[in-house]
């Protein structure tokens, strides 16, 4: 095992009920890197998230992270790795009955005994770092899609994870929301030395500031490299899926039966 | 045949479904003494557990009272027994209609409120968030509002059973002109502390745990969708009402069916 990746997944595969999701996904994570997991809506993004963080487990396979084996580790130590990661859920997920100074405040309130003092300083560093320490009193309902998002990353790393993840973090934002959330991503994974994880679909976004990035398609890893490998791959289906092409291996039509035959009925022929 | 196969699908789901919620009953029970621990967090759920609860309590038993002070008269005057009608209003508020209605009126008004925010908790991912912030949610978000439904249905069933007294002294001596002597002395004389009054609060004990578990338990386990935490809101009501008056029959058989 190399001790540079922070995050492995090996051979993992998981099925909800009958549908299988993941079928044999290999991802390693360098730490101090930003790492993309790409892929169309619904190929199960969000739970490879969720397996390394160890909300699901993967039916065979390994999800090791900083040398932890995540399936296998009794409730107790893994809620000691989860103080060491943080993530950023799509819509923010922040408390609403808690305004952002306490949202933030929150995870330190939680697991720490520190003083009122000194929980005010460490909750009003991360809002500055995020833009949001004149925000600290509004409540929830009153942010717009993007405060909040900046709010529950500030909220992600309060107590100074050695990882984050974000799931889908440019969904729904405008360009300049979005803009914001490349250059927080980028510039907090390089000034805290952390290793990040983002799960998305927005191919421009994602390219210029990752660098390694995976394309998933249909529970398998189809092709990962930097943004310019990838943009070099030989696999028509990345090609299709990194410009945007409405037909190729993905067909533009759902499956269906012959469409003379359809409109016409069987009796036609 | 379709009808049993169906039957039997129906009660395989409904027994899993007691399955998974006996265990999330040990698993909240288990966290209860956290629970006492973070006192700031039952306070704010005893409030609107409970004291939010307490205006329609309140509304609902004076009418109650009232109601039964005044047909409760209609029947007794037929045989010159009026004077007993403090002993007819008391008993029936604080063996059957105080713990009874109360747990219905709890489920429409704190219940439901109850599965609607903790279902909504999962729609927006609050919950997940928190179990990947190393926050046990069962501690933080469930235990507080079980041990709140817990101790306010006793609580506010005793407030009901008073209040509904005070309803039929209104319609009884107020209203009707029975002896307001008789009202009170008739029920200190025939209204038994252990028999009558006690049974009744154990009644409220029962209900307000069966109440609360339902309602925290659909709210946990509803879907995470718009549609599921509708559906688990409506459960929530309906199946508190089948729950409560099938055990209010077999508590009363125990109690007071010599």
């Amino acid at each position: 095992m190399d001790a540079d990746d922070l995050v492995i997944l090996e051979g993992v595969r998981f099925s909800h009920g009958p549908r299988r999701i993941l079928d044999g996904i290999d991802i390693r994570i360098r730490r101090g890197s930003v790492t993309t997991i790409m892929g169309p809506s619904g190929t199960g993004k969000t739970t490879l998230l969720r397996l390394i963080g160890g909300q699901l487990r993967p039916q065979s396979g390994r999800v090791v992270v900083d040398g932890e084996e995540v399936p296998r580790l009794p409730r107790r130590r893994l809620f000691e790795l989860r103080k060491r990661m943080g993530m950023m859920f799509q819509s923010g997920a922040l408390f609403n009955d808690l305004n952002v100074f306490e949202n933030v405040a929150f995870p330190l309130r939680e697991h720490t005994a520190l003083p009122e003092s000194m929980i005010r300083d460490l909750v009003l560093m991360k809002l500055h770092a995020v833009g949001l320490r004149g925000a600290r009193d509004l409540m929830p309902s009153e942010l717009s899609g993007g405060m909040a998002r900046r709010v529950a990353l500030a909220r992600a790393i309060a107590l100074d994870p050695m990882m984050i993840m974000y799931d889908e973090p440019f969904t729904g934002q405008d360009p300049i929301t979005v803009g914001v959330i490349m250059q927080l991503i980028r510039h907090l994974n390089d000034a805290l030395g952390l290793t990040s994880i983002i799960v998305s679909h927005d191919v421009a976004e994602v390219s210029a500031i990752s660098d390694r990035l995976y394309v998933i398609s249909q529970g398998k890893v189809l092709d990962h490299g930097t943004p310019q490998d990838l943009e070099r791959s030989p696999s028509a289906w990345v090609q299709q899926f990194l410009h945007g092409r409405p037909d190729g291996p993905i067909p533009f039509h759902y499956p269906a039966p012959d469409y003379a035959e359809d409109l016409l009925g069987p009796d036609a022929t | 045949m379709n009808l049993l196969v169906r039957l039997g699908a129906w009660s395989l789901g409904s027994m899993q479904r007691l399955g998974r919620g006996s265990l999330f009953l040990l698993a909240v029970l288990w966290r209860l003494p956290g629970a006492l621990v973070q006192f700031r967090l039952l306070l704010g759920q005893l409030y609107s557990v409970g004291v939010l609860t307490v205006q329609i309590i309140v509304v609902s038993a004076l009418s109650v009272g009232m109601v039964l002070g005044l047909q409760g008269y209609n029947t007794l005057v037929d045989f010159n027994a009026e004077a007993s009608l403090g002993q007819v209003v008391a008993l029936s508020l604080v063996r059957e209609l105080g713990p009874v209605l109360t747990a219905l009126l709890f489920a429409g008004r704190a219940g439901s409120a109850l599965t609607a925010e903790i279902g909504l908790m999962k729609v927006t991912e609050q919950i997940s968030a928190m179990e990947m912030m190393a926050v046990d949610p069962l501690r933080r978000v469930v235990a507080p509002r079980f041990l709140a439904g817990v101790l306010s249905m006793p609580l506010l069933a005793a407030l009901f059973s008073a209040v509904g007294v005070f309803g039929g002294y209104l319609a009884g001596v107020g209203l009707l002109g029975v002896d307001g002597g008789a009202y009170w002395s008739q029920m200190q004389a025939k209204v038994d502390f252990y028999g009558d009054v006690m049974n009744g609060v154990v009644k409220s004990v029962v209900f307000g745990w069966v109440a609360t578990w339902i309602a925290v338990f659909e709210g946990y386990d509803a879907p995470p969708t718009n549609e599921g935490v509708s559906r688990a809101t409506t459960r929530t009501v309906v199946h508190t009402a089948f729950a409560v008056l099938a055990l209010d029959f077999v508590l009363t058989a125990i109690m007071f069916g010599n």
